[in-house]
């Protein structure tokens, strides 16, 4: 069984609230330093059969078609060992 | 015979009796749709409710759009069907491409609930076409993900084709780009809106009756077609 990872992230000119929130209460708890956060979200997908292109080729229909929102969002694929 | 407004009912959906009731006091016959029934019905124009269709899972409307009873929707909207999307409807028209852009989190992260002043914009929509251009209604809003977004470009293009069907009076309430608080396609029939006109529509439940025009309208553009 192969297991790919989707990272689906917000495009960077979409406003995160969430990240700026997640920012604020960083920097209400006392870790300095923290110039920006942006919140996505991760898929781990486990997959039966082989060939990494083949695993990586499906994964990136999935991710396409329903995982993100290219409208909005942007994603990136690869192969867990 | 009265005209027949489809409702769709998702898993999740919330306000899917309101819109069958709204019909009902426009005129209509309210038809129940089943997210998982390909067939409409025969249902002259279809409304997608509020709500939280399959509990927001993913993105808001992004499993909702592969409902088996969506298939069916976006083929007629293709064909001219008039279709209604509101809140989580309005969501669910985005993810499923019958209208650009897509709606995002509140900026201020709240979920937002309050009767909200609106200016009707587009009157070139059979959801509209009985109010006048430029008419101020008030009409409830309830979303925590209602921020309206599209690059500049699609947002231009829909400003210049007059495809923004609502704006947004007095505050932005959610942080939606230009104020917009719904927009329609090109050809006109498919309208998205993020607050909820089917909650004004008598005065003991909402605060006014200005939300029941987009459900009269519907029924006349029926009757004129």
């Amino acid at each position: 069984m192969a297991r790919v990872v989707v990272d689906v992230m917000l495009k960077p000119e979409i406003s995160d609230p969430q990240g700026q929130a997640v920012q604020g209460a960083l920097g209400r708890l006392g870790f300095d330093g923290v110039t920006r956060v942006r919140q996505g979200k991760r898929f781990e997908i486990e997959l039966e059969g082989t060939g990494d292109d083949d695993l990586l080729d499906r994964a990136d229909r999935m991710a396409a078609t329903l995982l993100a929102n290219l409208v909005i969002e942007e994603y990136a694929v690869r192969l867990e060992p | 015979m009265p005209a027949r407004i489809g409702v769709v009912t998702f898993p999740g959906s919330l306000d899917d009796r309101d819109a069958a009731r709204a019909v009902r006091l426009a005129g209509g016959e309210a038809v129940e749709l089943w997210h998982k029934d390909r067939h409409l019905h025969e249902v002259d124009a279809v409304v997608l409710p509020g709500g939280f269709s399959y509990g927001d899972y993913l993105r808001c409307g992004a499993i909702s759009r592969f409902a088996p009873v969506m298939a069916t929707v976006v083929e007629g909207a293709h064909e001219g069907l008039p279709v209604l999307g509101i809140c989580n409807g309005f969501q669910i028209l985005c993810e499923a491409q019958l209208l650009p852009g897509a709606l995002t989190r509140n900026d201020h992260l709240h979920f937002v609930c309050r009767d909200q002043r609106l200016r009707i914009e587009s009157t070139a929509t059979p959801w509209t076409r009985e109010y006048r251009p430029g008419q101020e209604v008030v009409v409830p809003l309830k979303n925590g993900e209602g921020g309206y977004v599209a690059d500049d470009r699609t947002l231009d293009e829909l400003e210049g084709e007059g495809r923004v069907v609502a704006r947004y009076l007095d505050l932005n309430p959610n942080g939606s780009r230009r104020d917009i608080a719904g927009i329609r396609n090109a050809a006109g029939n498919v309208v998205g809106l993020m607050p909820h006109p089917e909650h004004a529509v008598e005065a003991l439940t909402g605060p006014g009756t200005d939300g029941l025009g987009f459900f009269t309208s519907v029924l006349a553009a029926l009757v004129a077609a």
